[in-house]
């Protein structure tokens, strides 16, 4: 059927943020930006739930995709409050000069 | 119809995406980052998740981003300098991350042969009701434990955020 | 499917032209109505009591120089009025004006489109503006201008909470998302609008006060406030960017009193039902307005007055005779009970402003999370409580 799109291209999109978010968090250095990684990888994660939720028929998918979202919340309200008090005591948001617990 | 849609908006997600990664200031990254979003809630209206599409700009583009850029604002810290991290490093980088999507794209392509396709209002079950029945019947337990979860976060950020008494 | 493209084009057409030309003239009408509330006259050199002064704006604004800072980062700075302006423009396409109406024999609703999830898609728009506003004060590279976005983002996040905990009271009543299914459960009496079951007032409070921290307006328009912040996050910005944000300050406040009008006050219905002859409302109004203005032109206090009353009155005698006319009566009704809530919403925006001073920023966030977010918890509650007992 011309104009419908195969519910796999949904998945392959997901996959492709998926790696985007893996890959933004491994290579950049800022924690804020890392953060937003994670961010990103929680986004294609609710993409595959709500495409199996279209694909089985079933409401259970939203549901999941809306428990990300709460925790996603829950997470970003906590870990930027830890940004704020590393960047107070340390001035500093490289993920690389945060390494005093080293040796 | 559906197809131009998907495209676009999912064009539109992938090009954001690597803004994200690739920007230097983290502003940049935010910015490509609720452009993501956007096209997602899109995406999830062609998928039939009304109150789902609701909730991502509502709460992720509009309350959890807000809370980025806030920060972002607030530090006014500068843009990423360039680390000195090895050649080897950022030559095998490219490759791995091909060969992670090639991965999960061959197994996506294996399990979901192109037999079932999306097409608008081939799913009416994700109405605010039906997600609200599921959520205050089946789901009712977990519900209330992302509200505790959200009281210590809240509770959580505060301790964390405030000044220090004397 | 071809006539559904046309009519949608036309009425796009139409809900953009009239919906531009009224924020031009609620800049006037706001000025006029300061003036009188400050005793003096306002604009009156621009056409007949300053009526073409909103023309005169826009020439003046188009031409002035168009100026962009160096050392703001361009990208950011170029987008921001845009995604201010978009952001408040995007909510109309959603908002009902009026019923289904028939035009040359096509049968169509006097709005855009409608969502079942509508009033979602209006707090999820809403809840993207404060990025024009925000992104515009970090990108000035100014510190005026960043404290003005911070402080604009901060109070936005704020108030949002109790503007949606307000909003949800009235939708747990209609027991619908959808903006034109929530107008038609408010048909028939007054007493069947929102506003007057039990105790909604206390939720429309709330909404008319969150409603005005959501839209920068006196008493808090904190963002802007020139004896602290120069001209706050919109400092470094001239000519049309500089009226974008302008114009997205009035589009937020046309879009919010048209939601507190369909939320609360039964959108396009009229007081009470036709058969009682509140068809015949305007024209009375209309009647009587076009008969004062005669009689001030014949009688005239100013000079001026004998020239510039009387066409005043002939066009209100004719918009009476309009309103009588059968074949119209189906779309202008529901449009002029549309338009007078939403004008008294609108009014009493001005109003305020006329009279408050402005609140001190921590006051403005005490008040946002210690009086007005518990309220509207409680109240919150307290609805679904007596639904549940009573329905």
């Amino acid at each position: 059927m011309m104009g419908h799109v195969p519910l796999s291209w949904f998945l392959m999109l997901s996959a492709v943020l998926f790696s985007l978010g893996v890959a933004g968090f491994i290579f950049r250095r800022n924690i804020i930006t890392m953060f937003m990684s994670i961010e990103l990888i929680l986004n294609a994660v609710n993409l595959t739930f709500i495409t199996f939720a279209y694909q089985r028929q079933q409401v259970a998918g939203h549901l999941l995709a809306f428990f990300v979202m709460v925790v996603a919340a829950a997470e970003a309200a906590v870990g930027l409050a830890i940004i704020l008090t590393v960047f107070k005591n340390r001035e500093t948001l490289n993920i690389d000069d945060l390494d005093s617990m080293k040796n | 119809m559906e197809l131009i849609l998907f495209l676009v908006f999912a064009g539109i997600a992938v090009v954001a995406a690597i803004n994200v990664v690739v920007q230097r200031h983290p502003i940049s990254s935010a910015v490509s980052l609720i452009a993501v979003m956007g096209s997602l809630a899109v995406l999830y209206l062609l998928l039939g998740a009304e109150f789902i599409a609701a909730a991502q700009v509502i709460v992720y583009a509009g309350a959890i981003m807000v809370l980025f850029v806030f920060v972002i604002m607030l530090l006014n810290a500068g843009g990423e300098t360039k680390a000195g991290r090895s050649f080897v490093a950022s030559l095998l980088g490219v490759p791995v991350l091909v060969a992670l999507l090639a991965l999960l794209a061959f197994f996506t392509a294996r399990i979901y042969p192109r037999d079932t396709e999306v097409h608008f209002g081939g799913f009416r079950g994700g109405t605010a009701q039906s997600v609200g029945r599921a959520l205050f019947t089946t789901y009712l337990l977990p519900f209330e434990i992302t509200s505790i979860l959200i009281l210590i976060a809240i509770v959580g950020a505060i301790v964390l955020a405030r000044k220090e008494l004397e | 499917m071809d006539s559904f493209i046309v009519i949608s084009l036309i009425k796009i057409f139409v809900v953009f032209g009239a919906l531009m030309t009224i924020l031009a003239y609620l800049q006037w009408v706001e000025r006029k109505v300061i003036a009188h509330i400050q005793v003096r006259p306002g604009p009156y050199r621009v056409g007949p009591h300053g009526l073409l002064q909103p023309l005169a704006d826009v020439i003046k604004l188009i031409t002035k120089e168009d100026l962009v800072p160096p050392y703001v980062n361009k990208v950011l700075y170029l987008a921001a009025p845009f995604l201010a302006i978009t952001m408040a423009l995007l909510s109309i396409s959603v908002i009902p004006f009026g019923p289904k109406i028939q035009v040359a024999g096509y049968q169509t609703w006097m709005q855009l489109t409608d969502l079942n999830f509508g009033v979602l898609f209006i707090l999820g728009i809403s809840s993207m503006g404060v990025y024009g506003i925000a992104l515009a004060g970090w990108s000035s590279n100014n510190k005026y201008a960043l404290l003005g976005g911070l402080r604009s983002s901060a109070q936005m996040i704020s108030y949002e909470l109790p503007l949606s905990l307000a909003i949800a009271a009235p939708l747990l009543i209609s027991n619908t998302l959808s903006l034109r299914k929530l107008v038609e459960t408010q048909d028939g009496w007054l007493w069947n609008w929102n506003l007057f079951h039990g105790f909604q007032y206390v939720s429309f409070v709330i909404f008319i006060i969150a409603a005005f921290a959501e839209t920068n307006r006196v008493p808090f328009d904190l963002p802007e406030a020139e004896n602290e912040l120069v001209a706050g996050f919109h400092t470094e910005y001239s000519s049309m960017k500089f009226a974008s944000f302008f114009m997205a300050e009035y589009a937020n406040m046309i879009t919010v009193s048209c939601m507190a009008v369909l939320l609360f006050l039964g959108g396009w219905v009229a007081p009470w039902p036709a058969a009682y002859g509140s068809g015949y409302v305007p024209v009375v109004i209309f009647a009587v307005a076009g008969v004062i203005t005669i009689w001030r032109g014949l009688n005239p206090r100013r000079k001026r007055d004998r020239y510039t009353f009387p066409p005043f009155g002939v066009v209100f005698l004719i918009v009476a005779a309009v309103f009588l006319v059968p074949l119209l009566q189906s779309a202008l009704l529901p449009l002029f009970w549309f338009c007078a809530k939403t004008g008294a919403i609108l009014f009493l925006f001005i109003w305020i402003r006329g009279t408050l001073p402005r609140f001190r920023y921590d006051q403005l966030m005490g008040f946002a999370w210690k009086v007005l977010f518990p309220v509207a918890m409680l109240n919150l509650l307290a609805t679904g409580l007596a639904i549940a007992v009573f329905s």
